[in-house]
Parts: C-alpha cells; sequence; structure tokens
C-alpha cells in the first residue's frame, strides 16, 4: 500500500551518494485514527536521519501536522510503532503562527522553555542572548510581540524553539502566513542557521520552491488517508543560497517534485500534458 | 493637546451644555414648580446645602458597591480556578449557574430582607450581581488558551501549576477585566435595587434610601441631586475599572491597541 519511489538523481557532475546519514526516528507501518474515526495517517513509513534537513511536502489534510505531533510524542500511533535509535531527543517546535504569548516581551517569551525546565532567568540570559542573536533580534529582547511585524514574531518563535539547543527542530508550515519576500528572507537566513546548528530538521510546507530550495530530502506525502508517496533527494551545494534558485537542477528538482506532488493527489502532472 | 482632541471634547461638552440650558429655559419660561421639575441650577444648589447628607450617603453607597466587588472577585475568580481544575466539578455546578444566570437577581431582593439584616441584604444583593458575570467571563477565559501554546506546553513537559501560571491566568485576564467592568455596573445598579427595597421598610442611608425618602417629603430638588450623585459613582465606577484594565493590558491586548497614538 505505501509505496516509496526514490526518483534517481539528476544525472551530470552530482557527486557520488555521500555517506548516508543513520536513521534517527523511523516510522514503522504507523497508522493514526482519531477519536472521530478520521484516519489521518495509514501505513507510514517514514525515516527521519541524523543531521538532515527533511521536507515534508502535500496536500492539506494529509498528515503532516499529525507527522510531527507523533514525533514528539503528543500524540500516540494507533497502530505501528516510532522507533528512535537513542533517547527520545530534545525538540524545537515553531508553528505556522508564531504563538507567542503577548503578555510577555521577546526575552520571556525567548525564556519558556528554559523557564519551564526550571532555569532562572539570569541563568538562562546567555542562551537566550544568543537564540536571540541568531535569528537576529538582539535589538528587540524587550519588545512586545505586538509591536513586531510579522516576519520579526515568527523569527521569536524560532529563537524559543532554538534556546534549548534542541537535536531536533520540527517547523510546521513557519513561514506559511507570511509575504513572499519576508519569507525569502527567512528562507535564507533558515538555511544559513540549518548549516551552523548541527540539528535534525523536519520542516512541512505547501511549497514546492520552500522545499527544494531548504531541504537535503523531501518526502511527497498523499491524503486519505496519509501516507508517504514519494521521496526526492536534492543534490544542491551544502549551504544554500539564492544563486542555487538561478541553477538548472533547482528547476529540475521543481519539476520532478511538482510532478510528484500532483500524482500523490491523482492528477495528471501539468509538465507531462505538455509533452 | 491637539486640535481633533480639543474638538473631541468640546463637541460633547457643548451638547451637554445646550441641553441643560434648554432644560433650565423651558422650567423658566413655563415656570415650572420645583416639585414638577427642577431646573438644573436649583438641582446644583440643593447638592450644595444638602451636601452633608448627601455626601455622607455616597459613601455609604460606594463602600457597599466596593465591597461587593470585592467579594464578588474573590469568589468568582476562586470558583472559576475550580471550574477549571476538572470538568465534572464544573458539570456539578452547571443547574445552580444556569438557574442563577437567568434570574434576574434583583428579584430576590425583598427575599433576601427577609432573611439578612437590610444592611447585609443589600450588600448580598449587589454582591450576586456582580459575582455571576466575572464568574462566566473568569470561566471562559481560563478555558481559552492558546491550544498550540497548550500543546508547547505539553511539549517541554510542563507542570500543571506552570501551565496555570504562566499561560492560563495570563490568557483570562483581559475575560476577567471585561466582566469586571460589566459587574462594577452591576453591582451599583445591584445596591440601589436592595436599597430601595429595604428603604421602604425605613432603613438604610445610602443614596437610593435618600431618594425614596425625598420621595415621600416631596422633595423634589434633592432627588434629582441624589439621582446625580449616583451617575456619578457610576461614572467613577466605570472610569476607574477602565483605567485599570489599560493599565494591565496597554503593553499587550488588542482591546487596548491604538490608545497611546
Ligand atoms: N485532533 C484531531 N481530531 C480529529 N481529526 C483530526 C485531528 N487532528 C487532525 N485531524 C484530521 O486528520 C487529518 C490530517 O490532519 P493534519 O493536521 O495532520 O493534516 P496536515 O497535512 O497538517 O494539513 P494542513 O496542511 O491543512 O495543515 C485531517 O483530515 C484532519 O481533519
Ligand atoms: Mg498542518
Amino acid at each position: 500500500m505505501t509505496k516509496i519511489v526514490t526518483f534517481p538523481s539528476p544525472g551530470g557532475g552530482a557527486s557520488p551518494a555521500k555517506a548516508r546519514p543513520p536513521a534517527l526516528a523511523t516510522f514503522r507501518k504507523v497508522d493514526k485514527i482519531f477519536k472521530n474515526q478520521v484516519m489521518a495517517l495509514s501505513g507510514l513509513d517514514l525515516e527521519i536521519r541524523t543531521g538532515e534537513f527533511l521536507s515534508l511536502l502535500g496536500p492539506s489534510g494529509c498528515g503532516k501536522s499529525t507527522v510531527l505531533r507523533l514525533l514528539t510524542g503528543l500524540a500516540e500511533p494507533s497502530r505501528g510503532e516510532i522507533v528512535w535509535s537513542c533517547e527520545r531527543p530534545q525538540f524545537g517546535f515553531v508553528f505556522q503562527e508564531p504563538t507567542l504569548m503577548p503578555w510577555s516581551d521577546v526575552f520571556t517569551n525567548v525564556w519558556l522553555p528554559l523557564r519551564l525546565a526550571g532555569v532562572s532567568k539570569e541563568k538562562a540570559r546567555p542562551q537566550i542572548e544568543e537564540a536571540l542573536t541568531q535569528v537576529g533580534l538582539s535589538a528587540f529582547a524587550k519588545a512586545y510581540p505586538r509591536q513586531l511585524s510579522g516576519g520579526m514574531k515568527m523569527r521569536v518563535s524560532i529563537a524559543r524553539a532554538l534556546v534549548t539547543r534542541p537535536q531536533v527542530l520540527l517547523m510546521d508550515e513557519p513561514f506559511a502566513a507570511l509575504d513572499e519576500i519576508t519569507r525569502l528572507k527567512l528562507n535564507d537566513d533558515l538555511a544559513e542557521l540549518q548549516s551552523s546548528l548541527n540539528a535534525t530538521v523536519v520542516f512541512v510546507t505547501h511549497s514546492v520552491f520552500e522545499s527544494v530550495y531548504l531541504a537535503d530530502r523531501i518526502v511527497v506525502m498523499a491524503a486519505r488517508p496519509g501516507r508517504a508517496f514519494a521521496e526526492i533527494s536534492v543534490e544542491a551545494p551544502p549551504i544554500r543560497s539564492e544563486g542555487f534558485r538561478m541553477t538548472a537542477a533547482y528547476a529540475e528538482t521543481c519539476r520532478r517534485t511538482s510532478a510528484a506532488l500532483h500524482e500523490s493527489m491523482g492528477e495528471t502532472p501539468a509538465s507531462e500534458l505538455s509533452q | 493637546m491637539t486640535r481633533d482632541d480639543l474638538v473631541g471634547y468640546a463637541v460633547p461638552a457643548f451638547t451637554l451644555g445646550c441641553g441643560l440650558a434648554f432644560w433650565e429655559g423651558v422650567v423658566r419660561w413655563y415656570a415650572i414648580p420645583p416639585y414638577l421639575l427642577p431646573a438644573p441650577s436649583v438641582i446644583i444648589a440643593t447638592l450644595f446645602s444638602d451636601w452633608g447628607t448627601l455626601s455622607s450617603s455616597l459613601w455609604v453607597t460606594l463602600t457597599i458597591t466596593l465591597k461587593a466587588l470585592v467579594a464578588a472577585v474573590i469568589g468568582s475568580v476562586t470558583l472559576a480556578i475550580i471550574f477549571a481544575q476538572s470538568r465534572l466539578v464544573e458539570r456539578a455546578f452547571y443547574p445552580f449557574a444556569v438557574a442563577l444566570q437567568v434570574t434576574p437577581i434583583v428579584a430576590i431582593a425583598p427575599l433576601l430582607l427577609i432573611y439578612l439584616t437590610p444592611a447585609l441584604a443589600v450588600l448580598v444583593c449587589a454582591f450576586l450581581v456582580a459575582f455571576f458575570p466575572l464568574l462566566a467571563n473568569t470561566t471562559l477565559g481560563l478555558s481559552s488558551a492558546d491550544h498550540n501554546l497548550v500543546d508547547l506546553f505539553a511539549m517541554y513537559r510542563a507542570s500543571r501549576l506552570q501551565q496555570f501560571t504562566f499561560l492560563r491566568l495570563p490568557s483570562a485576564l483581559p475575560y476577567f477585566l471585561a466582566g469586571l467592568r460589566i459587574s462594577g455596573g452591576l453591582a451599583l445598579i445591584g445596591a440601589i435595587v436592595a436599597e430601595i427595597a429595604a428603604g421602604s421598610a425605613g432603613q438604610g442611608s445610602g443614596l437610593a434610601y435618600r431618594i425614596v425618602e425625598s420621595g415621600f417629603r416631596l422633595n423634589i430638588p434633592r432627588m434629582f441631586a441624589a439621582l446625580l450623585l449616583i451617575s456619578v459613582a457610576g461614572i467613577t465606577i466605570h472610569v476607574f475599572l477602565t483605567a485599570l484594565s489599560h493599565w494591565l493590558l496597554s503593553d499587550w491586548h488588542e482591546s487596548e491597541r491604538g490608545r497611546e497614538g
């Protein structure tokens, strides 16, 4: 039922497959059925590899958010299992909305994960400042969320996720509510951040371009019931930058990803129609 | 102050002035006797001449209202917190909450006067009237924290106490303050109604009692003066609670947006 198609990597001077990083977590035939009998996931097989940037791409309702909730342990699989190669790691989570506490300033918002772990404000200060610097907001520690633009709020949300130095960063359509310009800027910043972060990132998105630009590997999911439909590995320079968007490899990967996405929705991809 | 501000204040002041002048004019022109409709000037004069009695009555009414409000805040917040701990407790209280909410509480004032001393009956009536909007709002507020934040707290393994103090209480604050503003006005109404009910039995010394008493004596100017003071009391409570709300929420809540310009 579940079929994972691995497309061949684009030809040309692509480097021979790097040593494949070990799996961090593996979904084995995972079903998720909600109380109202909605089958969000059915027989999902999915591997999350240590240190990779994995993008989950798929139509609305295919269970992407459910995968993230299962990873954090906020939900349990109804059938099947999720196997961790190590102890359950520290997570950072970024939602589609900034999800800040409006009554607290930026500093206190970023402090939250450490505060819940019992770390005092003074003890946490260096880590909070580091996280704010990583997202370029060190000057705004005292601002309240409502004084910030949408993009800045999102950065605060990312800083909050980074402050515990998580091994795994989960992002659920983090930039979907932003305008195009802010979104591109944040994509660049995230790409740069990822290279210095050393974390495993699982990034949920609706956008083909965003997933190709950022990810090492894209898993396209299909809906009703949610399952992994196709897998695409992205051959790209280790540090992404604007230049990557101009390359033929980028365009080709976008085309293939888009085709897989349409196929997952049971449509004939537009690019094949025109051929 | 900008030009717009000046206009903003001048227009209502002007219409108020016009209304009062019209009232004064009509009373003088038709020579209406003060025991039918006193002119504003007569009401003001009465306010000064009877200030001793009226001011002490104002004080009594304000004190009762404030005591009732404080008791209502303590009671409703405590109960709302208990409700927030368990759905079952909330459901258990549900019939009482509904019965008391759909009954106009002031209707039980005569009943309270049978069971309690008049002074206490007035206080209890004001308390009950103020209690339910506060309870309803605070209960709603405590259960309306952003569900993504609730998930985030769970993901970071927050304790119940941490979730409550860092998330549920602050989320409930705007709801609580909205309830407080409603209840402030209602507590005054409760106190006045109960006092009128008690006043007819010859008890009490608040502003409502002064109105009843002046009515018996056909001292209409004093009745108007007492009425004016009740309005002033209502305005005072409203302004105070609005300022409190602004002070607590101005940093973050949408309802207070734009006031700082
Ligand atoms: N708590 C829940 N109870 C019942 N059904 C749910 C629940 N959460 C999600 N679902 C259903 O499960 C399915 C998958 O939901 P999920 O949120 O994981 O999808 P998604 O891929 O993240 O969609 P989107 O792109 O719109 O965010 C949907 O049909 C949704 O209605
Ligand atoms: Mg989702």
